[in-house]
Formats: structure tokens, C-alpha cells, sequence
């Protein structure tokens, strides 16, 4: 199939951007979304195109790097699915594709597709962690944990970490990312001894890196592609909520 | 140079314990002098990152991600071996110690692969302690599953996702941290190079992938924990970032790189669909406990699976191994399936797959009972090919997976080059010629966890605070150095791309020093990769300036690298000339097609030493010894 492709070209942080159109000429249905992505930049080259930036790693779906918002819709049409798992099969022939970065005040273009995500990882440096420290730790099975807590702390763990919640809100919230970790450590016996600072300094970090706030629109949830719930948002704000009444 | 592993004396129980008191110890209040660089940031490197800062050394962390939380290891699904003997079905130290040498085909060091067992049971604790979310059964208690190659149930798990888990424990743990000013975390930054000064490590050259700035960072010792070279293949079930560039330099400067032609290949993985592919996606390995496997019995067949009756089928696992059936280790299960493509009997589009089917476990057990099974995997499957694997068999084929070949290292985990030390699956040191399933995720932490934190102080303690700061002239050296080349890379202006070229080598390597390998072959793809090389560096096209974000610019680097190093793993697999895990040579197999070693000429690790590039590296021999284990013949009928 051809396709017509609006890309976001941006040569660097300061460069104001626009997009450029391509042709993305005979794709198999059997391709992936960025294996398309790499067939055009092949051709881009051959006719002394610089090739479009963007992330990508193991394109299996589980290490949160490909980040591009395909007609408007991070990660592209297909739910609980990263860009780099979707395949050619979901568009057709004589389609128009627009394809852009992530967009939020706290994650600048880098170029192109490109953005930088690094206040993710000061939100964590903040308080996404159990202070412990490597050996010493007591045998494993010494804390029985009760299915349904490890469970929900699984479902709240499974988060990549890739900011598509971020790009899908319209307060450029990161709630449903933080929440996600807040919930894991909240639910298990491991995070309770600091359970008040966690939540508290990772939403400041939150607010400092110019994350909006919630405003209940669960386009997180629609855009997530592993499917984290936004009940974890309600619980981090019951969370934030016990930790603010126990302030000395 | 004689290769001296270090290896404690005492009984094999007590070597660990023994060097631990043996080591030196660094003053806690002189910890702070010590500076170490550690590349890479996965189980390995975020691991050792963590707990060297947690000790007190000054720590700074590379990696070439947007975020540490994003290395490879990530994408390991099945789980993660430990001794804990919870489920008291006669596991132990010793046994978990006696698989891994075992399924490594008796060419590991037994003295660091009983250190790795040792050590297995404090990883968990650890794991749990920072919160990983295990699975545990109903009573709260941690739940276990069986893995390839054991008879009991010793593998610890988090959905199919336990890599991201334990990585994210790391990399929380890494967090912290960095958070509190103890690690440095550089990350999009690429190591290009490593300095040596007066025959020791002392730091390295890194590229700013952002702004193209190369800048020095010394160090009193350099960790590796780059991971391993399978994108060698081009396609492999790697991420597509992963290269051989961080070790593979070092090696330049020095570092004998062990067993390179290791390399494991993974019987069930989703066939390549076509030119374009950019990277092969595994299935666990689970399936083959429920599906059938299969090809037509005719060359060419062109119908449909449902269109093929059951007596033109050939089940070709169950009819050569009818004991194991489909349940054959990986390499031969491997093994078998290219044969019958090149037989002209393999399916699909592009006829390089074979059937699993389960069609006949629904028809047993019922479509419920296999979606619980294995319905993420179906979805999976589904959502990749867009064939519903309940309805049409899944096709599935071999892909180059783990590496168990990589910088030489001595007990300590250190390399020939004092000072630089490397981890993970960067090394080679634990799992010889075949690594068991859920084995990776075992060693890289412990790598990281539980035995740098101890030799890593050793070394300090011995050799004292590196007196070369980046004013040294050889760091000025090495950054002109790495400036030049990428100036090169931008100048040349031929009509290929960096890919273009990784994917000629992929195939040369596949089809040559792949699965299986033989004389000829070897020396055929010996001919031709300092060809491609050749054309390469006159050729190459990458577009942009080196001052600025630019892919195709990376892509280049590790490509030229790969360039080089698949030459010596082709040396180093025409050399070993016997059969061994998951190293084939076609010339020694049995007549049931097993590997069959040759136990007199090569019980030892073939370390090599960089000599120039297309010149045949020196080999060392470190001789492999075995004072506890008989050797024997792996036996899977």
C-alpha cells in the first residue's frame, strides 16, 4: 500500500518545527508501525534526506522508548498497545498518517520525534523507591503478603514508564504515572514505612517538573498501553490526602 | 601472557566465603576518594551502581537510553532461578550449581558458577525487599515455577514480565541514589572508547547523543555491563540499540574477549516476515509444553495448514526424539527446524517458519483451559502477525537470543586490563557454552548485587586512587581519536546506509556462524566480512553533521564494530573444532545429531587478543578444571 505521512520535523530544542510530507511507498500490512518508519527513512537518505529521529529500542512493547502520537492518538489507534507493536494491517492504502512527538511543557523535542523525558526520572529519584540498602534483607517468604495485594501491586508495577499518559492529557498531567508507582509501594508491607514521604515529595517533584494536574478525563487510562487504571490515581489522592492529615 | 582466574583454594563450598575474609577492605571513611565508572545500566550495571554508591564510592552511570529503566533487560519475560529449596523438592546450592554446568555443556569455570548459586537466594530477598511484586501463592508465600533443564521448581516469577520487574527494583534502588548525589547519571550518552594509561583502566570517552559533544571521564576503575553482541545477526531478539561497541573497544585496548562464538539461539520466536524486518520477537518458551510441532512431509506444499491431512504431516521432533517429543532442548529443537526448512518444507509466506499447533491440546482440553494457559502470548502473536492462533497453527522459528561469549574475566570479575571490570552478560564467565532458561536474570544481579560490591573494594584497597585525571594526554589522545572517526563516518559519502550494511553482515553470520557451523562456512564468511568492511568505510552514507542528534550517525559506530568483531567470533568458531552446547559444528554430531564434544583437545576458555584489524586474534587458553563434577555427555532422549 502508499500512505501519505505528515511528519514533525524539528531540527533541535530551539528550532520552532513544522510538518513535512512524505511518501511511504509500497508497505506490507505485515510491517510494524516503525518498520515503516525505518523503510522511509531508507528512502529519505537515497535522496539526501536527513532520516526522521525517533525513539525506539526493543520494540517489544516493554521498554517505554517509542513515543510518537499517530493521527493525534499517542501510540496510535490500537488500545493497550505501544507504536512499536502496532502493524501496517490497521491502516490502508491512500491513508494520510500524521505522526508527532509527545507534546508537554516538561517534555521538550529533542528533534523530530525526539523528547526528553528526564523529569520522569527525577520524579522517581524523589521518592520512588524503599530506602533499603543491597544485603542484609530478611529472608524472603519472613513477610507473607496476601495474593491481592501483590497482584494489585503487579497491575499498578506494570507501567513502561514511556509518558503517552502525559501526551494524552490536556493538562500535560503525569498523574497516572506517578500514581502507578505510589500505588505499587502503597499496596505492599515493604512501602509503609515511607508511605508519607513517598507520595508527598514525587506529586512536589511532580508540580516542579510542570506536570498539570487531573482533571478526570481518563485519557491516560485510553492511551496507556499497559492498561493501568485510573483508580490509581484515586488512590494516590487518598494516599496524598492520610499523608497531608498526619503531618506533624 | 599467562591467563591466571584467581580462582580461591578450599573446597568449592567455601571459596567465596574464604575470599571474602581474604579481600581487602576499603576504610569506610575512605570510601568517598574512589570514583568508578559503570557502563550500562541494566541488572548488572544499575545493580552495581546502586550498592557501590549505597557503599560510598563516588559513582558515575552511563547509558545510551533516555533512562536508565530502559536496558534490555527489561524485556526478559520468563523468571529468575534461585536455591531457596522453598518448594522442598530436593533444590539446593549444589544442584542449582550442578544444572548450570551442566546445561552449559561442562565449559565453565565451576568455582564462579557455584558462586552464582550461592549467592541466588540473597538476590530474592533482596528483590522482595525493595518491593518487587513476586507472584505468591494463596497462604502470601512466594510462588515457583519449572524451567528448561531442571527437575525442580526453582524459578521465581512476575507475570510474564519479570525482567521489567527486577530491573525497575534496580533501577529504584539506582533512583535513590541518584537522587541523594551518590551516582551521576549520564544518560543518551554512548561510550566510544576506553583509556588505559600505564596498563591500567582509568576511564573512558563518551559521545553526548544529543548535542554530539565527546567528552573524557576518569575514573579509579571502569565497570562494563554493556550486555551482549547478538544483534551481530541483525536480527535478534535484542533491542535494536543493543552493539558490541563498549566491549568491543575495550578489547581493542587490550581485554582478551572469551568464547565469542557462544552464541544461543532461540527455537521459538516469530519468523521473519520480510526485508524490512528490524527485530525478531520471542514466544516463550512454554508453548512447546501444549503445541504440536510440524512441516509438510512434501517439498513445496503450498496448501493451507487446515488443508493438509494428518498422514502429510511430519511431526519431526516427536518421530527423531520421541522420549523429549517437542519438549527437545532449545539448540536441538533449534537445529531441527532449520533442517527441514532447507529441506524446502518450511511454511508460511516466506517459507522460513514451522507449525505449532494446538490444534489438538483445544481439542483435549478445551479453548478456555489454553487461553488461561497462554492466552497474553496468543494476543501477542496475534496482534503481531494477524493470525489468530486458536483457529491457524503459529509459525515460529529459531532467532540468535543470549550471548554467552564475552570479555574474559578472572574470578573477580576482572579483565585482562587491570582496572576495567565487566559484568552481566558483557562477561562470559557463568554459563559456558549454553545458558539455562531463567539463568541471565540470576547473574546480572548477582554480578551487580553481591560480588562487585566485595572484589571491587578489593581492588581499590590494593592498588590505591588513580593519580591520571582527564588533563592526561592519552585522554586527549583518545577523544581526537574518537572525533576523527566520527568525522570519517560523516566524510566518506558513498550511496549505503549503516543498516544497509548491518543486515549483509547479519546474513553472512546467520547463514555462516549461526546455528550451525562447519569448516567451510566458517572460512567462506572469514572471506567475506572484511569485504563488506571494505565497502563500508568507502560507501557509507549517513547524512547530518556530528554535532547534533543523529541516528544514523550511532547506527554507523556500532555497525563498524560489529564489522570487526564478527570476524573474530567466525576465528574463534573455525577454531573450536568440536561441538559444545550451543556451539554446532555439523562435523561432530552423533548419529542422532547431538553435540558431541571433544572433552582432550578443548576443555579450556579460548580468551583472545586483539592483534589488528583483519588479522586472526591471538589465542590464550585458560584450561578448564574440574574438581568436583564428572564430565558427561548431555543425554535428552
Amino acid at each position: 500500500m502508499n500512505i501519505t505521512l505528515f511528519v514533525w520535523r524539528q531540527k533541535n530544542a530551539d528550532d520552532r518545527g513544522k510538518m513535512e510530507k512524505y511518501l511511504a511507498k509500497d508497505i506490507s500490512s505485515h510491517m510494524s508501525f516503525l518498520e515503516m518508519l525505518d523503510v522511509v527513512n531508507e528512502d529519505l537518505v537515497q535522496n539526501d534526506v536527513e532520516p526522521i529521529a525517533f525513539d525506539h529500542d526493543c520494540r517489544e512493547g516493554i521498554c517505554g522508548m517509542c513515543s510518537l502520537v499517530v493521527n493525534g492518538t499517542p501510540h496510535g489507534p490500537e488500545r493497550g498497545t505501544t507504536i512499536c507493536q502496532l502493524h501496517m494491517r490497521h491502516f490502508k492504502d491512500g491513508d494520510n498518517i500524521y505522526i508527532e512527538p509527545w507534546r508537554a511543557r516538561a517534555f521538550p523535542v529533542l528533534r523530530d520525534l525526539v523528547v526528553d523525558r528526564t523529569a520522569f526520572d527525577r520524579i522517581m529519584a524523589a521518592g520512588g523507591f524503599v530506602s533499603i540498602n543491597t544485603g542484609g534483607t530478611p529472608d524472603a517468604n519472613a513477610l507473607p503478603i496476601p495474593k491481592t495485594d501483590a497482584d494489585t501491586a503487579m497491575d499498578a508495577a506494570a507501567c513502561i514508564g514511556c509518558g503517552a499518559c502525559v501526551a494524552a492529557c490536556k493538562n500535560a498531567s503525569a498523574m497516572l504515572f506517578v500514581a502507578a508507582k505510589v500505588s505499587q509501594f502503597a499496596s505492599l508491607p515493604q512501602g509503609q514505612a515511607e508511605r508519607k514521604e513517598r507520595v508527598t515529595n514525587m506529586l512536589a517533584q511532580m508540580q516542579l517538573e510542570g506536570f498539570g494536574n487531573c482533571s478526570n478525563y481518563y485519557e491516560c487510562e485510553a492511551a496507556c498501553p499497559k492498561d493501568i487504571s485510573v483508580k490509581f490515581i484515586a488512590k494516590m489522592n487518598r494516599e496524598y490526602l492520610r499523608a497531608s492529615c498526619l503531618k506533624e | 601472557m599467562i591467563l591466571d582466574p584467581k580462582i580461591p583454594s578450599g573446597p568449592l563450598a567455601e571459596k567465596w566465603n574464604k575470599h571474602k575474609f581474604d579481600m581487602k577492605l576499603v576504610n569506610p571513611a575512605n570510601k568517598r576518594k574512589y570514583k568508578a565508572i559503570v557502563v550500562g545500566s541494566g541488572l548488572a550495571g544499575g545493580a552495581a551502581a546502586a550498592s557501590l554508591a549505597e557503599l560510598g564510592y563516588q559513582v558515575s552511570c552511563f547509558c545510551y537510553q533516555d533512562s536508565p529503566r530502559r536496558a534490555h533487560s527489561i524485556a526478559a519475560q520468563g523468571g529468575i532461578n534461585a536455591s531457596k529449596n522453598y518448594q522442598n523438592d530436593g533444590d539446593s546450592v549444589y544442584r542449582l550449581f550442578y544444572d548450570t554446568i551442566k546445561g552449559g555443556d561442562f565449559r565453565s569455570r565451576e568455582a564462579n558458577t557455584y558462586r552464582l548459586a550461592e549467592v541466588s537466594a540473597n538476590i530474592i530477598d533482596q528483590c522482595v525487599a525493595q518491593g518487587v511484586p513476586f507472584a505468591r501463592d494463596y497462604g502470601g508465600l512466594l510462588d515457583n515455577r519449572s524451567f528448561g533443564g531442571a527437575q525442580v521448581s526453582r524459578t521465581f516469577y512476575a507475570r510474564g514480565q519479570t525482567g521489567q520487574q527486577l530491573l525497575l527494583g534496580a533501577y529504584s534502588a539506582l533512583s535513590r541514589q541518584i537522587g541523594l548525589g551518590n551516582v551521576i547519571m549520564h544518560t543518551r550518552m554512548e561510550m566510544l572508547d576506553l583509556v588505559v594509561v600505564d596498563g591500567r583502566a582509568r576511564g573512558i570517552v563518551v559521545r553526548n547523543m544529543v548535542t554530539g559533544e565527546v567528552s573524557s571521564h576518569a575514573a579509579d576503575a571502569v565497570i562494563l555491563a554493556t550486555g551482549g553482541y547478538g544483534n551481530v545477526f541483525y536480527l535478534s531478539t535484542n533491542a535494536t540499540g543493543c552493539n558490541v561497541t563498549a566491549t568491543y573497544r575495550a578489547h581493542k585496548k587490550g581485554a582478551f574477549f572469551a568464547n565469542p562464538c557462544y552464541t544461543q539461539i532461540h527455537p521459538t520466536c516469530i519468523p521473519v516476515a520480510g526485508d524490512y524486518q528490524s527485530k525478531l520477537t520471542l514466544m516463550s518458551e512454554s508453548l512447546r509444553n501444549d503445541g504440536r510441532i510440524w512441516v509438510p512431509k512434501k517439498q513445496g506444499d503450498e496448501r493451507p495448514a487446515d488443508q493438509i491431512p494428518e498422514d502429510e504431516r511430519d511431526y519431526y521432533l516427536e518421530r527423531k526424539y520421541p522420549s523429549f517429543g517437542n519438549l527437545a532442548p532449545r539448540d536441538i529443537s533449534s537445529r531441527s527446524a532449520k533442517e527441514a526448512c532447507d529441506d524446502g518444507r518450511g511454511v508460511g509466506e516466506t517459507k522460513v517458519g514451522v507449525y505449532l499447533d494446538f490444534k489438538d491440546a483445544i481439542k483435549r482440553l478445551g479453548k478456555d483451559t489454553i487461553a488461561e494457559r497462554y492466552g497474553n502470548l496468543f494476543d501477542m502473536y496475534n496482534r503481531i502477525t494477524g493470525e489468530d492462533p486458536y483457529t491457524v497453527p503459529m509459525r515460529i522459528y529459531p532467532a540468535s537470543h543470549y550471548t554467552m561469549g564475552g570479555l574474559w574475566v578472572d574470578y573477580n570479575l576482572e579483565s585482562t586490563v587491570p582496572g576495567l571490570f565487566v559484568l552481566g552478560e558483557a562477561n562470559f564467565s557463568d554459563h559456558g557454552a549454553n545458558r539455562l532458561g531463567a539463568s541471565a536474570l540470576m547473574q546480572g544481579l548477582a554480578d551487580g548485587y553481591f560480588v562487585i560490591p566485595y572484589t571491587l573494594g578489593n581492588f581499590y584497597a590494593r592498588s590505591g586512587v588513580s593519580d591520571v585525571t582527564t588533563e592526561h594526554p592519552e585522554f586527549k589522545k583518545v577523544e581526537a581519536d574518537v572525533a576523527e572517526r566520527t568525522n570519517k563516518f560523516l566524510s566518506i559519502g558513498g550511496k549505503r546506509t549503516p543498516d544497509s550494511f548491518h543486515k549483509e553482515l547479519g546474513k553472512v553470520m546467520w547463514e555462516n556462524c549461526g546455528m550451525g557451523r562447519n569448516e567451510a562456512g566458517l572460512k567462506k564468511a572469514i572471506e567475506l566480512i572484511p569485504k563488506i568492511r571494505e565497502e563500508f568505510w568507502s560507501n557509507l552514507k549517513v547524512l547530518g553533521k556530528g554535532e547534533e542528534l543523529n541516528q544514523s550517525l550511532e547506527s554507523a559506530g556500532r555497525v563498524a564494530d560489529f564489522l570487526e568483531f564478527a570476524e573474530m567470533m567466525c576465528h574463534d568458531a573455525l577454531d573450536r573444532d568440536e561441538s559444545c552446547g550451543a556451539h554446532f559444528r555439523e562435523e561432530h554430531q552423533s548419529d542422532e545429531g547431538e553435540a558431541v564434544r571433544n572433552d582432550k583437545d578443548y576443555l579450556y576458555v579460548a580468551a583472545w587478543e586483539y592483534a589488528g584489524v583483519g588479522k586472526k586474534p591471538n589465542l590464550h587458553k585458560e584450561p578448564l578444571v574440574f574438581e568436583n563434577v564428572e564430565l558427561a555427555t548431555r543425554s535428552y532422549k
